[in-house]
């Protein structure tokens, strides 16, 4: 039995692969063909996921017709640059909050990437 | 209670000045990062402590004692006048006292509450956009270029790698980076670094809140560091961190560039340690051996702590009237 944080990621897997929005039975069947084994999680499951997705602000719904349909909010790049940014971010107490790096980007590479940031930030 | 007063009042001058400077400046810390760590947290307490005790037992002198002070004054905050014996010094040193304490006490439960919060939301990304390393579900690549490492604490505790990191890294040094994250996370260093980042963010014009901070970030680096070393060895360490070298640890405030400048003078400090400690394993033939202190010198160092922190309760007891 996957655990409900691999499914989670597996779904967000399958919506940034899918530019449409998709229902939770059509996610619960391509995620049972991706995986192969043939193992199929109940739709219950699946809408636990799809909702915790959505509260943690990673999916949003739309829910103009039966059956709720779902896409990725954002990009995996939009979310990892927004996971870097306050990884590097020094400024604020998020500094606090993580026990830090061995070793971080060099500076140039920091500075390059703060670059992408604050151009993503501005977006 | 004067005299109570000027107890603790040239201990919160030593502390707050002179004492954390010495420290900072002082050899001896990176030879013994446990104590030294220690030292300045009981510092960092009975500084607090002392500073606020002071006002305290100046502001209620003339009562003898601070509950007899308040249940003097408590009528005058109603109505009537205050009664002669406190003139506007005490009552300023005793509302001087009460603004101090809430500024650190509010300091420390803010920054605990968005640490929290970013906490929460570092895992929740984490988990999301990383997968777990096969026989270490503790451990995550997320695939980024960066070179980076880094872990979230907090009840359930992730190391996060980056692709970057794994790349350029070979077997051993990413090893020995996993054992000097997993080091922060189990010693719970997190703890230690919220309390001096509150301190610090309460009095940020204070330079010797920095300086505070900057020695606790470099202890608490070199603590893992040992772990790392007795996990894995100090040439893997040394080499992880040379390779990502020029990066250097950002964990601190380089006093004027905000952002993930890095820190080279702390990587410097570290790589400097570990080559000494590296000569020290190879003419004991023991990795991890006993450091080259002079004998005594923790226990002094820890005795001191307890009596800092011992001396300012003291002066609690006396302000509050259990002893005389």
């Amino acid at each position: 039995m996957a655990s409900l944080g691999e499914l989670e990621r597996s779904v967000m897997e399958m919506l940034w692969t899918n530019d449409a929005a998709l229902t939770a039975n059509e996610l619960r069947d391509t995620l049972a063909v991706r995986d192969g084994s043939g193992r199929v999680v109940a739709t219950t499951t699946m809408l636990t996921v799809l909702s915790r997705l959505e509260r943690k602000g990673f999916v949003s719904r739309s829910r103009v017709m039966r059956p709720h349909r779902y896409r990725a909010l954002l990009s995996r790049e939009e979310h990892t640059a927004e996971l870097m940014h306050e990884v590097l971010d020094q400024s604020t107490d998020r500094a606090a909050a993580l026990a830090r790096f061995v070793g971080t980007v060099s500076e140039g590479e920091a500075n390059t990437l703060r670059r992408l940031l604050d151009e993503l930030a501005h977006h | 209670m004067f005299l109570v007063a000027g107890v603790l009042g040239a201990l919160a001058l030593a502390l707050a000045w002179p004492v954390p400077v010495l420290l900072s400046r002082a050899a001896w810390p990176s030879r013994a990062p446990a104590v030294a760590l220690a030292l300045w947290q009981a510092i960092a307490l009975a500084g607090g402590l002392s500073m606020i005790g002071c006002l305290l037992a100046f502001g209620s002198a003339a009562a003898g004692s601070f509950p007899a002070a308040v249940a003097q004054l408590a009528p005058a905050l109603l109505d009537g006048p205050v009664p002669s014996a406190f003139g506007a010094l005490e009552i300023a040193a005793l509302a001087l006292a009460g603004a101090v304490a809430l500024l650190l006490i509010l300091n420390l439960a803010f920054t605990a509450v968005r640490a929290e919060r970013e906490r929460r939301k570092q895992h929740q990304l984490v988990d999301v956009l990383s997968h777990p390393l096969p026989d270490d579900p503790r451990t995550r690549v997320l695939a980024h270029p960066a070179l980076l490492a880094y872990c979230v604490p907090g009840i359930r505790t992730t190391t996060v790698l980056t692709d970057g990191l794994i790349e350029v890294l070979d077997r051993d040094e990413l090893a020995a980076v996993i054992a000097h994250e997993r080091t922060h996370l189990g010693q719970l260093h997190h703890l230690v670094r919220l309390a001096f980042r509150a301190w610090h963010s309460a009095i940020p014009w204070f330079p010797i809140a920095n300086r505070a901070e900057r020695s606790v970030v470099t202890l608490t680096e070199m603590l893992a560091d040992d772990g790392a070393r007795r996990l894995v060895g100090t040439d893997a360490l040394r080499g992880a961190l040379e390779r990502v070298g020029n990066a250097g640890e950002s964990g601190s405030f380089p006093d004027a560039t905000p952002g993930a400048s890095p820190d080279a003078a702390m990587l410097a400090a570290r790589l400097v340690r570990l080559e000494r400690l590296d000569r020290l394993d190879a003419s004991t033939g023991d990795r991890g051996a006993a450091q080259d202190l002079p004998r005594g010198l923790p226990g002094l160092v820890l005795a001191t702590s307890v009596g800092l922190v011992a001396i300012s309760l003291t002066g609690y007891a006396a302000i509050l009237g259990i002893v005389p």
